[in-house]
């Protein structure tokens, strides 16, 4: 892992429009609030919160999936958000994004053969024996028969249509993968099966990883800096150890002490976190986490907090760390 | 393929379906073999007072009308030309609707909002009034008949085929289609057509009964192509005058247009059942 | 044992699919006690669900085929009760269930209020009683304000008068546990009713599950392919494995010694450290040809012959800790 920035994200803003019954806008739904992040190449990074903080709105926009309200994401050297979809195509080339269910991503109607060739089709124009051998190369790579190019998506397990999944987006040679929940719904045995392949994969083709999920342990195993998202904010980042053995921001913290930990104190003996997440159409004023912190004061209100890198490889958002 | 006799089988264990099924068979082989089959070919043209309205017998199976020609000859050739009306004016209007609907419902804007809308006013006017609208201004012929039907059917597969796509787009593949690169064209042809396809399918399999229906109707009115072709509404038409006496001449073409009609829908009903739940089920394996 | 207020024994069920008889369950065994919080782990395809929905009768009735087996509830046998007993009685009043989705369980066009007072016409405590009438009414409905707060719904009142969609997930969850202890049952059937939600909201509801569980002694039957949530709540854990039941113990012992080579593998693979990922070679096996005996036979490197011809007897390995396996991981400690 270097410490070339690969992908640069920089004050990066979602606004979703509310709009009432007679399209109106009403307001905004903040999905990405100033996100500031730097992606080193070889690194994976992972990217952590509950449902509704933004990780898979980011993700998405980055990929350039959802348009972004603000700010700019500079890839391989250009900024690609400031371009329109069809502009930035071919520089996005070496940037893809693996869904949640790469299985999904597969069209039932074609063969397995057929989604694996398709992006050689669009992007290089290969076609033929050469478009054939790259696909049994990369099928391989993955761990897969070369029997299974003629197969359908229904007809192989779902285990085997995220290789599948994967190994589409690995036909183009992309530098940085963006995984949304690459583990989700699986089975704790599958799930580690594809954690080895992706760490594989990433030795194999030199790759840099953002492993978007909700699963702290998952991706505490796997990654080498983890950021950890609430309401559309990033509230702490730094390296896996540190923010997995010295949280600094409250959130992390309770985060951290929900988790079921087999051999340890139970979390239902002792849990402190209250209530659920405010809207992200209606943020509280100054520090958005101040209406569960266990630690909020007046000043809380006040001052929307930014991440101060105050301890070595470790940045929190918060007053009071 | 695999999978065209896999339907055919699903279609086969409904008793209905296969009902349907043979009744359809059944209308394509008369209509082909109907120069074999007929045994008066000749009456199509010609004519023979001196035997008209004769009711059922030995010499005419089903009868004869008015001109003395025989009713059973004059039907199976009759099943040509409604297969060639219904054919012809669905494949058009799938032709039209089709593209129009894909199109409108995968791009947003004005331009999809201008086709939805046209397609709108031709369905706000009652399908038979404005099939006997065109078929009045353009005279009676087969031809006409079939640009009628078309012109009225069309925005049926066209709001059809926009809801689908407007769904299919937002599927997964799709998104990971467009994220891959692919350009409009290639995920509306290469990926959305092939997933709504079985819808269409269903629908064009039903709309059949109805063009023919609509045709039949045009013919009753007059609309339809002239005598002495063997049409099957204007022979009905023709039979008015000689009800209730000569029933045959009214019942036996009637009676062919419901078999013909109800075959298709059977068939339909059938084709929609057997693919859809194949297509909706998952096969991932579920907790 | 005696005492058990629910014991299922033998159980075997199959669906018919196209391609043939899945056998979903291959003689299953299982025993609660009054008041325990047993867990029920396993992954995909081993039948939790199915187990689960067996014991409530709700099976779907053109495809299932329960082929032997018993489900004794108090000692009576459930799959030889008549379907209107078993509506009347037994579902949603003895024995109540929370799905595991809690966003599309409830009625979207009606209020809260409106879906709890149909419960409580047809399933208040009150009712079995002979208790009706205004009173009884008046007594319900204190009954149901108590519980949501129990639950911690702020302002109970209101909650009454709103639609399912605008509660959150989290609130809906609590709502549906409300609505399962309502009926004051003995045994609450949860079906992965955390897996849906956040691990904040999920800390929070385990937290509530036990306290009212235990407040109310009544027995749980909770399904998770999540080990770290039986960890937290359970008084006992069977694990199943393609519709075979393979290991029950009380939870330190199976924590503590796992005996199962199954068990051990799973507890492995958990996610702990980098270096130590590992899963378990090959893939769950199909229900329509299930390997012989004992069905993870094919992936386990403890095989021996006898295991993939006959599926092993239960051993004891301790107090309530029985393992079916003929080369369990640890010594016996039953006397």
């Amino acid at each position: 892992m270097s410490e070339t920035p690969i992908l640069e994200v920089e004050t990066l803003r979602k606004y979703f429009p509310i709009r009432n019954v007679w399209k109106r806008r009403t307001g905004w739904l903040k999905a990405l609030d100033d996100v500031s992040l730097t992606v080193r190449k070889g690194e994976i990074l992972g990217i952590v919160g509950e449902s509704g903080c933004g990780k898979s709105t980011l993700g998405k926009t980055l990929m350039g999936i959802h348009q972004p309200s603000a700010g700019r994401v500079v890839f391989e050297g250009a900024d690609i958000a400031a371009m329109k979809p069809h502009q930035s195509r071919a520089l996005r080339r070496h940037l893809q994004y693996c869904y949640q269910d790469p299985g999904a991503s597969l069209d039932p109607r074609w063969s397995i053969g057929a989604s694996l060739r398709e992006p050689l089709t669009i992007h290089e124009n290969l076609k033929g024996d050469a478009a054939t051998t790259r696909v049994r190369e990369i099928l391989r790579a993955v761990g897969l028969p070369e029997g299974h190019l003629d197969l359908y998506p229904h007809e192989i397990s779902g285990g085997q249509q995220r290789r599948v999944g994967l190994a589409r987006i690995l036909t183009l040679k992309p530098s940085v993968l963006i995984l949304d929940e690459p583990t989700s719904g699986l089975d704790v045995s599958v799930q580690a099966t594809i954690l080895t392949l992706l760490l594989d994969l990433r030795q194999q083709f030199d790759l840099t990883y953002l492993f978007i999920s909700h699963d702290l342990s998952v991706v505490r195993m796997i990654s080498d800096r983890v950021a950890v998202m609430y309401l559309g904010r990033i509230v702490e980042i730094g390296t896996a150890e540190a923010i997995f053995e010295t949280p600094r921001h409250p959130y992390t913290r309770s985060l951290l002490s929900a988790i079921p930990k087999i051999g340890g104190a139970r979390v239902t003996d002792n849990f402190a976190l209250e209530g659920e997440p405010p809207s992200p159409a209606n943020l509280p004023s100054g520090c958005r986490f101040r209406t569960r912190c266990p630690m909020a004061q007046p000043v809380c209100a006040e001052t929307d907090p930014q991440l101060r890198e105050d301890w070595p490889g470790q940045a929190a958002a918060c007053l009071l760390a | 393929m695999a999978r065209f006799l896999f339907i055919l089988r699903k279609l086969a264990e409904d008793r209905s379906t296969l009902l349907g099924v043979i009744l359809l068979a059944l209308l394509v082989l008369v209509a082909i073999l109907a120069p074999v089959l007929a045994t008066h070919p000749g009456d199509v043209s010609e004519f023979h007072t001196a035997q008209r309205l004769h009711p059922p017998g030995a010499e005419n199976w089903l009868g004869t009308d008015r001109m003395g020609s025989d009713i059973y000859s004059r039907l199976l050739f009759g099943a040509r030309i409604t297969i060639t009306i219904a054919v012809t004016a669905i494949a058009v209007a799938v032709l039209i609707g089709v593209p129009i609907g894909l199109v409108a419902g995968y791009f947003d804007g004005i331009a999809s909002d201008l086709l939805m809308r046209t397609s709108d006013i031709f369905l706000a006017v009652p399908q038979i009034v404005l099939a006997i609208a065109i078929a009045q201004t353009l005279g009676p012929s087969i031809e006409n008949v079939i640009l009628a039907l078309s012109a009225t059917y069309w925005p049926f597969w066209a709001r059809l085929v926009y809801a689908e796509t407007r769904t299919c787009r937002k599927e997964v593949f799709v998104e990971a289609a467009v994220a891959l690169g692919a350009s409009p064209w290639r995920v509306m042809l290469l990926h959305i057509l092939p997933n709504i396809s079985s819808s269409i399918i269903v629908r064009t399999t039903i709309g059949m009964g109805g063009t023919i229906l609509t045709a039949a109707t045009l013919g009753f009115l007059g609309l339809g192509p002239p005598p002495p072709t063997p049409e099957w509404g204007r022979t009905i038409a023709e039979s008015r005058e000689f009800l209730p006496m000569a029933w045959w001449y009214a019942a036996f073409p009637g009676l062919a247009i419901f078999l013909v009609v109800m075959g298709f829908n059977l068939v339909g009903d059938g084709l929609r059942d057997a693919l859809d739940p194949r297509l909706r089920r998952s096969a991932r394996r579920g907790r | 044992m005696d005492g058990d207020l629910v014991r299922v024994q033998g159980l075997r069920v199959g669906f018919a699919t196209d391609a043939g008889l899945a056998q979903v369950l291959d003689g299953v065994d299982l025993a609660i006690r009054p008041g325990e919080i047993m867990g029920l782990v396993g992954e995909s395809g081993c039948g939790k669900t199915t187990l689960a929905r067996s014991i409530l009768g709700i099976l779907p009735a053109n495809a299932a085929r329960i082929a032997a087996g018993e489900i004794l509830f108090e000692g009576q046998d459930l799959l030889r009760l008549d379907e209107g007993r078993l509506a009347g009685d037994i579902r949603g009043r003895q024995i109540t269930y929370i799905p595991q989705d809690p966003f599309n369980s409830f009625n979207p066009v009606f209020t809260i209020g409106t879906q709890i007072g149909d419960l409580m016409r047809w399933k208040s405590p009150l009712r079995a009683e002979g208790v009706s009438g205004r009173a009884r009414r008046r007594r319900d409905r204190e009954r149901v304000l108590e519980l949501l707060h129990l639950v911690q719904l702020p302002n109970p009142e209101s909650i009454l008068r709103k639609y399912p969609h605008e509660l959150s997930g989290g609130q809906r969850q609590r709502l549906m546990i409300a609505m399962a202890l309502l009926p004051g049952p003995k045994l609450v059937i949860a079906d992965e009713p955390t897996t849906a939600l956040d691990v904040t909201v999920q800390a929070q509801i385990l937290t509530l599950l036990k306290s009212l569980a235990r407040r109310s002694g009544v027995a749980v039957l909770f399904t998770t392919h999540d080990l770290g949530t039986t960890y937290e709540i359970c008084d006992r854990i069977t694990v199943m494995y393609a519709g075979q039941d393979v290991e029950s113990a009380p939870v330190a012992a199976f924590f503590g010694r796992p005996s199962h080579p199954y068990t051990t593998r799973l507890l492995a693979s958990l996610p702990t450290t980098r270096d130590a990922i590992s899963g378990i070679p090959g893939e769950i096996p199909g229900l329509i040809t299930p390997p012989p005996g004992c069905r993870f036979n094919p992936r386990c490197d403890r095989a021996v012959e006898e295991c993939r011809s006959v599926r092993p007897s239960p051993t004891a390995m301790g107090a309530q800790h029985l393992v079916r396996c003929y080369r369990p991981m640890q010594e016996s400690r039953a006397a």
